[in-house]
């Protein structure tokens, strides 16, 4: 019999006014009761609506099964057999919106705690055993991989475990792709994401890093190096700006370089070499993701205020409910319903206020949420001395630019096929690369059905050569 | 890693660093440059390719020491390596079909400067240079740049070596003589920015090269965005090389003075940890 309780068990976590102070994880995670008393609520559906919403295509309640039996290894098994990268997913898929938004759990009460269970078994799986490598039989074909982020080491991962011999190139000095650059230590601790990328590394997946494709080799050298397909998963990084006055101060940055200093060049550490401004008042501009990761950084780094300004409401902002809780209890201050019109800069041209104007929300627009207007004569100035625009981000075009025969759309991002096939004959693309800045898991599920074509494409090819 | 073949100091504060970087080498081009890391707790900071050798599978990069990481290289040696060189990046440099150009290096601007001279006088044009150092101890490549230009002329600050003046003189010296259709200018942004001004009064097309503060050098953080022609530029991909009379050089000097306090914080930590 099920635990019928309505509610999850809670997930422990640093106290607000300890945590945004410190890098440290913000959740702590469930110990071995906590799991299998949560894992206990589960009733196991025989239509299981959950595996629906799953982009990876997780077994749930099988793993969650596993868990409720205590048997922790066996659960990490059946996670790890559709999913590459376990302990990032439970840490950071928008769970509410798939495999927990189906949970039957969820309509009267809270829905089962997947993301966390999933957690949980990744967890105990790294701290307590040494990943298993299958034997693997190569089958002499190659595959490069442009990009080393989620949906890129997807598609290594399965296909290195299909036989293929895999080689990603990544542009940056690590490999992880917006895991190390763009999400913070305190949601997704960097040395996790090391260790699944050693465990691909262990599996076959050759990594080579400093390879910004594009400028160092083209798509067509690598095919000519004797690589029988590419898979694309370079992402969206390119950051947008406003066009706002007094952009261009000194103390304005995008997210992106935001970010990138403080993860991925660990500027908040003494002993890294790469410099960071402490500022004081910092504006983040944005409602997403990406903007509380900023807010609730710059809070670490010491600032007295950070603001979020969006020009919608909340019930509008496209960040996960928990962000946005998160960001609250760390004393985010929320100015929303209101536009950055302007920076203002001191006589030395560095950021010293913002000006902004309130707006009103109108009729639905085309993203179907509704639209904001600004309310006339209403502009009034926040002091601040750093600005930080989160608006988003827009793929590369280092990639589609020198590849004669890849086609994108408008807003630049590949053209695929369901099967994320590209215009372009052996090439495959997935991820933010072809929708544009969206979520890690659904960059892993593109990187995942790439794979399944990728396969198919090349068992066929190899079966003609046997014919022949 | 990229281990060091060859260093060379070329004065004080300017070393000669050959890279071994077989990649790179196969590909760049005068203009280009790379993102340097030394290692696992460097930052990465941009430098333009001096020279490259295609067969050595080698790539040249003249840097002086004047923070913390360009500090650090200088106490390297050959058979060390530093961890990362991410290249060739940035448009190369888009030289048209000129017949007589100026190619003007200020201080360690020359190390970019010179494979700008090498390209134009391999591409058959009358090829001038023109250096300007603050003084003689200082003074950098003359002999590779007179072994390729047509002309070359040396100015420093104090007179002690060449002509005593700036670049600007011996420019508009030249330009009033004679008709030149391409001056490329490298070096401080206020040389660059009085070069631009002089060559806009002669109607001469000029190619600037712009070094602003970058992380990833691919587009990714935007902390290089400069304003041509009123429009925002990523030096990273849209440049380095831009159109002189276009580039907002003011606004360019601000944004790359904005880590100068933890910088030269920074340096006082390595005095410290070498002194």
């Amino acid at each position: 019999m099920a635990d019928m309780s309505p509610n999850k068990t809670p997930m422990p976590e640093q106290e607000p006014t300890v945590r945004n102070k410190n890098f440290g994880e913000v959740s702590l995670g469930y110990t071995p009761e906590m799991a299998m008393g949560e894992a206990k609520r589960c009733l196991g559906c025989k239509n299981r609506p959950c595996v629906s919403g799953c982009p990876v295509n997780v077994q749930i309640p099988d793993f969650i099964g596993k868990i409720a039996e205590g048997d922790f290894k066996g659960a990490y098994e059946v996670i790890s057999a559709t999913n590459a990268l376990p302990a990032v997913c439970g840490r950071v898929c928008p769970q509410e919106s798939q495999c927990e938004g189906k949970c039957v759990r969820g309509i009267k009460g809270e829905s089962v705690g997947i993301g966390r269970l999933e957690r949980f078994a990744a967890d105990y799986f790294a701290k307590n055993y040494e990943a298993e490598l299958p034997e693997i039989r190569k089958n002499g074909q190659k595959v490069a991989i442009i990009g080393a982020g989620p949906a890129g080491l997807t598609c290594a991962g399965d296909l290195v475990k299909l036989g293929y011999e895999v080689t990603v190139f990544e542009a940056m000095h690590t490999a992880g792709g917006v895991l190390m650059y763009g999400i913070p230590e305190f949601r997704l601790p960097k040395a996790i994401v090391q260790s699944e990328i050693e465990k691909l590394e262990k599996a076959g997946v050759k990594i080579m890093t400093d390879m910004v494709i594009g400028k160092v080799l083209s798509v067509d050298e690598i095919m000519e190096m004797g690589f029988d397909a590419v898979f694309i998963g370079s992402g969206a990084g390119l950051p947008m700006f406003m066009g706002i006055e007094g952009e261009d101060a000194v103390g304005v940055y995008s997210a992106n370089e935001f970010l990138t200093r403080i993860n991925l060049m660990k500027a908040y550490l003494p002993e890294y070499d790469t410099p960071i401004k402490h500022s004081n008042k910092v504006a983040v501009v944005g409602g997403g993701n990406v903007a509380m990761d900023a807010a609730r950084s710059a809070k670490r780094l010491g600032a007295e205020h950070v603001y979020i300004i969006y020009r919608r409401g909340e019930e509008e902002m496209p960040a996960r409910g928990e962000e946005i809780h998160h960001a609250k209890e760390e004393e985010i201050e929320f100015r929303l319903l209101c536009n950055p019109k302007r920076i203002l800069t001191d006589e030395k041209g560095l950021v010293s206020g913002i000006e902004c104007i309130r707006t009103q929300l109108s009729e639905p627009d085309a993203s179907g949420r509704r639209r904001p207007v600004e309310v006339e004569g209403s502009e009034f100035v926040l002091d601040v001395d750093a600005v930080i625009m989160a608006l988003g981000t827009s793929p590369n075009p280092l990639i589609r630019s020198t590849t004669t025969g890849l086609e994108a759309n408008k807003r630049g991002c590949l053209i695929v096929d369901d099967c994320m096939k590209t215009t372009k004959e052996g090439v495959y693309a997935g991820g933010d690369a072809v929708t544009g800045a969206a979520t890690v898991i659904l960059a892993m599920g593109s990187g995942k059905t790439a794979a399944a074509t990728i396969d198919k494409y090349l068992s066929e090819r190899r079966g003609n050569h046997e014919k022949s | 890693m990229f281990p060091i073949i060859e260093k060379k100091v070329l004065n004080s504060q300017v070393t000669l660093y050959r890279f071994a970087a077989p990649f790179i080498a196969k590909k760049v081009q005068p203009g280009q440059f790379v993102m340097l890391r030394i290692d696992e707790k460097g930052e990465r900071i941009p430098l333009t390719v001096a020279d490259f050798d295609r067969e050595a599978g080698s790539i040249t990069l003249i840097v002086q020491a004047v923070g913390f990481t360009t500090k650090k290289l200088a106490t390297m040696e050959v058979g060390d390596a530093v961890a990362d060189l991410v290249g060739p990046l940035g448009c190369p440099t888009e030289f048209g079909t000129p017949k007589k150009a100026i190619v003007i290096g200020g201080g360690v601007g020359c190390a970019i400067a010179y494979p700008q001279a090498k390209a134009l006088a391999a591409m058959g044009v009358d090829t001038t240079v023109i250096a300007g150092f603050r003084n003689r101890d200082i003074v950098i490549l003359e002999e590779e740049m007179r072994a390729v230009a047509n002309h070359y002329y040396v100015t420093t600050d104090d007179g002690s070596y060449g002509e005593k003046g700036l670049v600007t003189d011996v420019l508009n010296r030249l330009c009033e003589k004679d008709t030149y259709d391409l001056v490329i200018a490298i070096g401080p942004i206020m040389m660059m920015k009085f070069v631009a001004k002089a060559t806009e009064s002669f109607g001469i097309r000029t190619i600037v090269s712009l070094n602003p503060i970058m992380i990833d050098g691919t587009g990714m953080c935007g902390g290089c965005r400069v304003k041509v022609g009123g429009e925002v530029k990523f030096a990273c991909v849209d440049g380095p090389d831009f159109d002189g009379h276009a580039v907002d050089f003011d606004e360019l000097a601000r944004r790359g003075a904005f880590y100068r306090v933890e910088e030269a914080h920074a340096c006082r930590l390595e005095e410290k940890q070498h002194g």
